[in-house]
């Protein structure tokens, strides 16, 4: 009998731990990418990605929507969608994580790193994503990262007729400014 | 005891909840309640003689040019068809996403024509999301060339108007279909062979075969074409390739015209009696207004 109570309590008390949680979400974001090639630079940028970063366990995740993104020419953003990241099928491109060295406590921007799986494509690979980290106000984050996706590592084929006019990793910058739910 | 151990449970699952949370799985919540429209139910703006629903972005001007041949089955001395042929040569620009402007000129019988699209409905997924997508097509055209001699004694004579309604739906990643309602009131017309009001129904379809090539088929059904009438509804089949800036569509159709004016109302031969004509549309995109700054 004393086990149960015992358990209960111990339960219960996990229970309003959820209530500490420190989640943020992402009230503002863009999320661009840059492909240099021999013929054309390729650059494209999207607004609406949203994130989540949970403070108390460290988690971050976000998720950008492939058709979002906004190209100088609507022939390349048709194309995009269409033949390379095959949006109907994979509309989103996801990051699940955990950030590694934020100091809450701490003034300034902090170098840091978010350890997780990287999803784009229908391809999961386990990435590394080196950033940056700063706790704006209170109730205000902002979170940054630059890395470079490997086209071949998340298998976007890209037709040998264009190899000169796209590039074989693009440099992709993800900002969020998070706040405090 | 039973009781007891039902609350076991259940804070049990408070608990799982509150640690477990995903906070991924809450994203997909998230992005559950955003509309997303669908992008390239066709890859051209013509499916193959006639429009689709597709247009120019803001800012993109297009180059059109299409060639029509004579019928295939007139043999090798006119190479099937390759020595006489007919060229639209068009321009299609879009003054923003939803609205665009052409004009063209078609050797076949000498027609120019101008026309105006808009985009009213965007097929969407999400709250408040259309099935359709469907685009107004007005267009007005004046035809140089006098059929029979004497048809004509004032310029305006020579005048067409057309007006569609262009709805498609794009049912999967591979397949999609459109309708089109049309009707097209010619000024003045020799009476022995045409109507001045003509109502059609067009079909079309595509199916992509792989990412950068597609089928193509359309069909208009005149609705009240006059007894006797000389001519045939129209027919065609088409293979759209993609490539970077271009799209090459190589057709077979049992027509020589490329506007509606000339393909709904006077298309002049059989598809199923030797009357198919071979001929391509070639389109080159330019961006004149960059998109992002």
């Amino acid at each position: 009998m004393k086990k149960f109570w015992l358990s209960t309590i111990v339960i219960a008390l996990m229970v309003p731990a959820s209530t500490f949680a420190q989640k943020y979400a992402a009230t503002k974001s863009v999320v661009s990418f840059y492909s240099h090639a021999t013929i054309e630079d390729i650059k494209a940028a999207t607004t609406t990605s949203i994130g989540l970063a949970d403070l108390s366990t460290n988690a971050v995740a976000f998720s950008i929507t492939i058709k979002d993104f906004v190209f100088d020419k609507n022939l390349m953003q048709e194309h995009f969608n269409e033949k390379y990241m095959e949006s109907e099928k994979y509309p989103k491109a996801t990051f699940q994580g955990k950030i590694e060295g934020f100091d809450a406590s701490k003034k300034g921007e902090q170098a840091v790193k978010a350890v997780g799986k990287l999803t784009m494509h229908g391809v999961t690979k386990d990435v590394e994503l080196p950033g940056t980290m700063e706790a704006i106000t209170d109730t205000s984050l902002s979170i940054k990262t630059t890395f470079t996706v490997k086209l071949e590592d998340y298998k976007i084929k890209i037709p040998q007729v264009l190899w000169q006019n796209i590039a074989e990793s693009i440099e992709v910058k993800v900002d969020f400014t998070l706040v405090k739910k | 005891m039973n009781s007891r151990i039902g609350l076991l449970f259940l804070l049990s699952i408070c608990a799982m909840q509150s640690y477990g949370q995903d906070l991924l799985a809450e994203l997909q919540q998230e992005e559950k309640k955003q509309k997303e429209y669908t992008i390239a139910t066709f890859k051209s703006t013509r499916i193959i003689n006639g429009h689709s629903v597709e247009m120019k972005g803001a800012g993109e001007l297009e180059f059109i040019i299409s060639h029509r041949f004579g019928t295939i089955s007139s043999g090798s001395y006119n190479l099937f068809g390759l020595d006489q042929s007919y060229i639209r040569i068009g321009l299609e620009y879009g003054i923003t996403d939803r609205l665009g402007v052409g004009l063209g000129r078609s050797s076949f019988n000498k027609i120019y024509d101008a026309y105006v699209k808009y985009k009213l409905l965007r097929q969407s997924t999400g709250p408040g999301s259309s099935p359709f997508t469907v685009t107004a097509f007005g267009s007005i055209n004046i035809q140089d060339f006098e059929q029979t001699p004497g048809t004509y004694s004032t310029y305006m004579d020579r005048a067409s108007y057309i007006g569609q309604l262009l709805i498609a739906r794009k049912f999967s990643p591979k397949f999609s279909a459109q309708i089109t309602p049309t009707i097209i009131h010619t000024n003045v017309v020799d009476q022995s062979r045409l109507t001045n009001d003509q109502a059609a129904m067009g079909i079309g379809a595509r199916y992509k075969l792989t990412r950068s090539l597609a089928i193509n088929a359309e069909y208009f059904y005149r609705i009240n074409p006059i007894a006797n009438t000389p001519y045939y509804n129209s027919l065609g089949i088409g293979l759209d390739i993609e490539t970077g800036g271009h799209v090459f569509q190589l057709v077979l159709s049992n027509t020589q015209g490329m506007i509606e004016r000339t393909f709904v109302t006077e298309t002049a031969d059989d598809f199923f009696d030797g009357g198919i004509h071979f001929g391509f549309n070639i389109t080159r995109a330019f961006q004149l207004k960059k998109k992002t700054k």
